[in-house]
């Protein structure tokens, strides 16, 4: 099989990708999608809240996913449902199997990386204990409740206050059950605001920053959970334990970009994302493979997963119709001062479209601070920003004209400043 | 005379905010750093609402929940009461987007509607 | 009435029931947990001892070698992975290279083979990841590593293929005598049988002394590890064990026969015989304590850690044969390390003795071959498109972190000694072993255990019992 474009992964990344390439001049596109339907996690996601950004309403996450499933159908373009890619290779050949092709190969010309992202475990949190039926990871349990329609719990405990977790701190209160608490590790949530006050405070659930889980009791059904405050080190402090009673422990703290196929396709990935290192085309070390979403690092709205991923859509577009480009010179922006990273990380003057929105995230709550740009050593920028999260992404948009005006710099720097 | 106090979602700076009511009419709201933070506040004081969502089963569907939600805001104090009243829908396949699930729920005059697009099996 | 009942399906008493079924017997196994290998067998260092270690004399030094012995033939017959990946027993320089010639001389009284030390330069090519003060290290190239659930499944279906009954779910509680043979309490029915072979693990001592005068003390020993991500299972290709030092006995570091990172144990005795928790101590030991042998052990990529606990028995060897005062009574008790070694040496040991008490005859029509679950994985891509189209299950991922298909998980559940449970299909197949840790193909697996048992949504458990996955439709609960 050949064609010019496949997308592996038909989330909201994929599928806007899809959509933009389609409409960029590529006929020849085949989305690949592991699951039963198009539209990713989003199908789980049943609350509202998604697409104020991109469609000035509110939707719950299926109807923003049928929105792209519509798009992508009207185009005519090809997707593989129930199938998985097994194998990336450099040469951007995919290898993929569902039960009715059996195992096969697609020749691509350019490959968007679109897998998402998964829920960070109990076994890689080392939360110590017993390990019995009744530890979830919040996604998990939101997968049972809202797609297959079977409660997980009935006294629950949350650990992570991640938004999945504050979500589904509402979804089992209204589906019967008794949400006791949501400990936090860090002093700050990293979930949504709106989320704490509409999926917790409505509810009268206690949420415990600084807190993690302490044990895990109970060796056939989660019996028991004890949580305790942890100090500065996020060791947890002897003497401030609070047991509750429960059966269920939801996990949500954090998500990691899934890279497996990346990774042996030989794509470089970054320490701090762990997704994919990109240019302003959002192409990685490899040329035509193309990253977006939350694969290439987590996002906190879809909104700019679709927005990422229409341009990885139209990168991926443009390469197969120009070809690689080979001489453009590389400049790297630098995240200091609070900024973890961004994405990308390589802009091109050259070639870049005529604005660049630069995404990052910032380590730590910043209050009435400012977002600096620096091109070399010169200030080229500074946005006051009276709050900033490490749960929430910020940008900055740079400018190929304004670029343009400094041929000579080395690097660009971002970083958090005094306002 | 009474206060209560919020944290605004209008934004991550998530101002707390001290509302003042005189017989269940909002006098004075503070803490807030913009307009938003007084509209909601007033709001929320005085007529709380939300969108409820929720999930029914779907009968010879293609899988066997469909998402729903109400089709505008309810009242905050009806959310338990509305999960109540979905507990045994169930609806026939297929079922689209915008579907009326449970018309009139509760009598709020606002009607649950499917969020999802289910074949038939 | 039974010829013989072994009581609990670990690796032990399931090689002994393999062994067994070579003879003509009519025998049954009796376990109190839904599955086979979900006590000590389960949660251990999944290494194949060479046999240096036991003094020179003991059973323990007799059958680990002997075990390690039978492996290569029993990998084929039974159809398990197995790999001798060799072992390296390393000494720091603060430590006494004396100790390691000791090692190598108490080998050597054992019959282990072609035992050698080599000093760093031969290390450091080897194994690139010794730590810096690693100077020199014993080397036993027959060290291997198993999978433990796969080599006790083995035995356990290949006996009962062979007809051996498998009482699952029923737990002893207690056992009499009565005139000739032997009345077995379960929280179910009353078993007979004339021989009873004690093979509980943690609870053996408890069984033997409802019989015998001579009693057995035993010591729930725990040892807690961490299991690290595919991508860490290259740190090391041998398995690399600690000399006995101030700092205790030491953690052993080794990849798994599936190429996972395998880092522990600790060693701490406790009271509970349940008692398979992890602990912040514990777990928080590991890391300092394994660099001593291994730098840069990659613990972030931790998918999963997990607590099993070693029989020991007070005097310090394996318990094995008749109860002098008990007759028909067989013990397989205090098997602690190296009993995943010494399992197989363990199951011929005790089936001779049990064949001669009896009189037992051969069983002509034993079938000694097992075929294990097949991995598509191994099959080139036409051989595996061949097995799609005949059985399209094999084509449909489930798990997609370990890259398992429902035709593995079908195979799992329909098997001799099928899988009723999420952990039974993990331990079978490995769906749900990966690194999202079930996060993803639980919901799944759900569905086909629903479907294929068939059983209800509501009695689907992680592994038996009241480990129940969800507890009701929703909003009726």
């Amino acid at each position: 099989m050949k064609y010019d474009l496949v997308i592996v992964g038909g989330g909201p990344a994929g599928l806007a990708a899809a959509i933009a390439a389609k409409d960029n001049g590529i006929d020849s596109i085949l989305i690949i999608e592991r699951d039963r339907e198009l539209g990713g996690i989003l199908n789980q996601c049943i609350h509202n809240g998604f697409g104020l950004h991109t469609f000035k309403e509110e939707l719950t996450g299926p109807e923003y996913a049928s929105r792209f499933i519509a798009q992508v159908e009207e185009r005519g373009i090809e997707y593989k449902l129930n199938t998985m890619v097994m194998d990336i290779s450099n040469d951007k050949v995919v290898t993929a199997m569902n039960s009715t092709d059996g195992m096969f190969t697609v020749e691509a010309k350019a490959v968007v990386l679109a897998m998402g992202c998964r829920e960070r475990s109990r076994g890689a949190l080392n939360i110590p204990g017993y390990r019995p039926a009744g530890i979830f990871s919040a996604g998990t349990a939101q997968r049972l409740v809202n797609i297959e329609g079977y409660m997980p719990g009935r006294r629950v405990v949350i650990l992570g206050s991640g938004d999945i977790g504050l979500i589904m701190a509402r979804r089992m209160t209204l589906e019967g059950a008794k949400v006791l608490a949501v400990a936090e590790l860090m002093p700050y949530s990293g979930g949504l605001k709106r989320n704490i006050v509409q999926c917790l405070n409505d509810f009268d659930i206690p949420l415990y920053l600084s807190h993690t889980v302490v044990d895990i009791q109970g060796k056939e059904r989660v019996e028991g959970i004890t949580i305790a405050e942890v100090g500065p080190d996020r060791k947890p402090i002897p003497g401030t334990e609070i047991h509750y009673d429960c059966d269920t422990l939801l996990l949500s703290c954090g998500l990691l970009p899934e890279n497996e196929l990346s990774k042996t396709a030989g794509v470089d990935l970054s320490p701090i994302t762990s997704g994919p290192v990109v240019n302003d085309s959002l192409e990685t070390n490899i040329p035509g493979v193309f990253a977006c979403g939350n694969v290439l690092h987590v996002h906190d709205l879809v909104d700019f997963v679709s927005q990422e991923a229409t341009n990885a859509g139209k990168n991926a577009a443009k390469y197969i119709k120009e070809g690689e480009v080979t001489s453009a010179k590389q400049i790297e922006i630098l995240p200091v001062d609070g900024v973890r990273y961004t994405v990308p990380k390589y802009v091109r003057p050259e070639v870049m479209d005529d604005t660049l929105t630069v995404r990052f995230r910032v380590g730590q709550v910043f209050k009435g601070c400012a977002i600096a740009t620096y091109f070399g050593d010169t200030l080229i920028s500074k946005r006051k920003r009276p709050v900033m999260a490490p749960g929430e992404m910020e940008q900055v948009v740079l400018k190929k004209s304004q670029l343009a005006e400094y041929p000579d710099i080395e690097n660009i720097t971002i970083k958090i400043e005094e306002a | 005379m009474e206060t209560r106090e919020l944290i605004c979602i209008g934004c991550p700076m998530g101002c707390s905010l001290k509302v003042t009511l005189e017989n269940g009419q909002v006098t004075e709201v503070t803490g807030n750093t913009c307009p938003n933070g007084d509209k909601y506040a007033r709001k929320e004081c005085t007529n709380p609402t939300r969108i409820v969502t929720s999930s029914v089963r779907v009968k010879g569907g293609k899988i066997n929940m469909v998402s729903c939600k109400t089709k505008e805001d309810i009242p905050k104090g009806m959310i338990f009461d509305i999960c109540k009243a979905l507990e045994n829908v169930v609806v026939p396949a297929p079922v689209a987007i915008g579907d009326v699930v449970l018309a009139n729920v509760c009598d709020t005059g606002v009607d649950v509607v499917a969020t999802k697009n289910v074949d038939v099996k | 009435m039974y010829d013989v009942a072994i009581v609990g399906a670990g690796v032990v008493g399931s090689a002994i029931a393999r062994e067994l079924s070579k003879y003509k017997v009519n025998a049954c196994v009796i376990e109190r947990d839904e599955d086979v290998c979900n006590g000590t067998s389960k949660a251990n260092s999944a290494i194949v001892h060479a046999g240096f270690d036991a003094t020179p004399g003991t059973l323990k030094a007799k059958l680990n070698v002997r075990g390690n012995e039978m492996m290569d033939q029993l990998s084929k017959d039974l159809d398990f992975p197995f790999k001798r990946n060799g072992s390296l027993v390393v000494c720091t320089k603060d430590q006494d290279p004396a100790l390691l010639d000791e090692l190598l001389e108490k080998g050597k009284k054992n019959g282990v083979p072609n035992l050698r030390i080599l000093d760093r330069d031969e290390l450091i090519q080897m194994e690139p990841n010794l730590a810096d003060d690693v100077v020199k290290a014993l080397f036993a190239p027959t060290g291997a590593i198993v999978c433990p659930f796969h080599l006790t499944m083995a035995f356990a279906e290949n006996a009962a293929d062979n007809g051996v009954e498998f009482f699952l779910n029923t737990e002893v509680t207690d056992i009499t005598k009565s005139d000739d043979h032997y009345l077995i309490k379960t929280d179910k029915d009353t078993i007979e049988a004339k021989v009873v072979v004690n093979a509980a693990g943690v609870y053996a001592d408890k069984f033997n002394n409802m019989v015998s005068e001579h009693k057995l003390q035993i010591i729930a020993r725990r040892g807690q590890y961490m299991l690290l991500d595919k991508s860490a299972g290259n740190h090391v290709s041998h398995t690399i064990f600690q000399l006995p030092s101030k700092m205790g006995k030491g953690v052993l570091v080794t990849p798994t026969v599936h190429g996972n990172l395998l880092v522990g144990p600790t060693a701490e005795d406790v009271d509970n015989k349940e008692g398979i928790n992890t602990t912040a101590e514990g777990l928080g030991s590991l890391g300092a304590t394994s660099a001593q042998s291994v730098k840069n052990v990659p613990l972030r990529q931790v998918i999963t850690s997990f607590a099993g606990l070693r029989a020991h028995e007070i005097g310090g060897d394996f318990v094995i044969g008749e109860a002098e005062d008990a007759e028909g009574f067989f013990n397989a008790a205090g098997i602690e390390s190296p009993g995943l070694s010494s399992a197989p040496a363990i199951g011929e040991m005790v089936a001779t003795q049990v064949a001669e008490k009896l009189g037992l005859e051969k069983n002509p029509s034993f079938n000694g071959h097992r075929k294990g679950i097949l991995n598509p994985a191994t099959l080139s891509i036409e051989e595996r498109n061949e097995l799609i189209k005949k059985q399209p299950a094999y084509g449909n991922i489930i798990c997609r972190c370990e890259m398992i298909t429902e035709g593995e998980i079908l195979d799992a559940i329909h098997r001799t000694l099928g899988a009723r449970s999420l952990d039974a299909v993990k331990r079978r197949t490995r769906a749900g072993m990966g690194r999202c840790q079930a996060g993803f193909c639980s919901p799944k697996t759900m569905e086909i255990l629903e479907r294929e048992v068939p059983m209800s949504m509501f009695d689907v458990t992680k592994n038996g019992k009241d480990a129940k996955i969800v507890f009701g439709y929703n909003k009726k609960i």
